[in-house]
């Protein structure tokens, strides 16, 4: 149902479904999180509701990305 | 129930990694060290972190058009070294759960990635009220499919001005409809990110309660709400 701004929009009004962390908890497990997942583990499995915070918050979600990227940069797996 | 996850036993129970590598041995060696040798490890971690700084700001830039290569530049050295003051500040909070090289590139990542955003943000005024309603036309829907929407629309509005608390209304809206960035919302209401997506998720919350008591089930909708 839905145009893409309105899904968009309505994923950025009611957020993620799942329980999620918080973005302290999302900082201090962020460099884990994305060796794990770099090194192919479940990352998801290791830092329950980290997956949900990045869909639910784009600041975290950007670190995230740049974070990832900056490794694979590096050739970091 | 949507929940706010807190540091579970389990989480800060969790063992350093036994065998820390090579490199992050010795940065912790030699940063914990005195004299040169930590003048020295302090120099190489500065350099590390302006790299990772320069990487987000380049990464960011798009959005700073006004900018010019040396003021960019300038932008990623006050991150590098605010990052290093937090790194070494925080020195003992490294778990050894990754190289620390990847625990050391996200507090570069962090400090420009919040620059960024709040100089992009510098001197315009925080919006007052939504700017996306009515942007919703989809010339492809169909009348039941306008209709469905017209009236989750309706109840999305009523929840806004009706569930929530005044500094919940603001936050979400802010955050949620009119793009402001966290980190520049905290600055301007003095508190921080985390404090900040706290209130966005009690918002979210009560937005989410609202429309369950008005029989929108969530079924079909992306977010899986």
């Amino acid at each position: 149902m839905g145009s893409p701004d309105l899904n968009l929009t309505l994923l950025r009004l009611l957020g993620p479904a799942e329980p999620e962390l918080g973005c302290d908890r999302c900082f201090a497990e962020l460099d884990r999180y994305v060796e794990l997942q770099l090194a192919g583990s479940d990352a998801d499995r290791a830092v329950p509701g980290m997956h949900a915070h990045l869909a639910g918050c784009p600041a975290c979600a950007e670190e995230h990305e740049s974070l990832r990227a900056l490794l694979e940069l590096e050739g970091v797996s | 129930m949507n929940e706010l996850l807190l540091p579970s036993a389990k989480m800060l129970a969790m063992p350093q990694r036994s065998t820390a590598d090579a490199a992050t041995r010795r940065w912790l060696r030699d940063l914990r060290a005195e004299g040169e040798t930590h003048d020295e490890a302090v120099a190489r971690l500065r350099g590390l972190l302006l790299r990772a700084a320069r990487f987000e700001v380049s990464r960011r830039r798009p959005a700073l058009p006004q900018l010019g290569g040396a003021e960019l530049d300038e932008l990623a050295q006050d991150a590098a070294d605010d990052a290093t003051l937090s790194v070494l500040r925080r020195l003992d909070d490294f778990r050894g759960e990754s190289r620390f090289t990847t625990w050391a590139y996200k507090f570069a990542l962090l400090e420009a990635a919040v620059k960024v955003r709040r100089r992009a943000w510098r001197g315009r005024e925080l919006p007052v009220e939504p700017e996306t309603w009515g942007s919703f036309e989809d010339p492809g829907a169909g009348p039941e499919e306008r209709a469905e929407r017209a009236l989750l629309l309706s109840a999305l509005r009523q929840g806004i001005e009706t569930a929530l608390t005044p500094h919940q209304r603001r936050v979400l809206v802010a955050l949620a409809l009119d793009g402001v960035p966290i980190d520049v919302l905290a600055e301007r209401l003095g508190t921080n990110r985390n404090a900040l997506y706290k209130s966005l998720h009690d918002a979210r919350r009560r937005l989410r309660a609202h429309l369950a008591a008005n029989g929108f089930t969530g079924d079909g909708l992306t977010g899986g709400w």
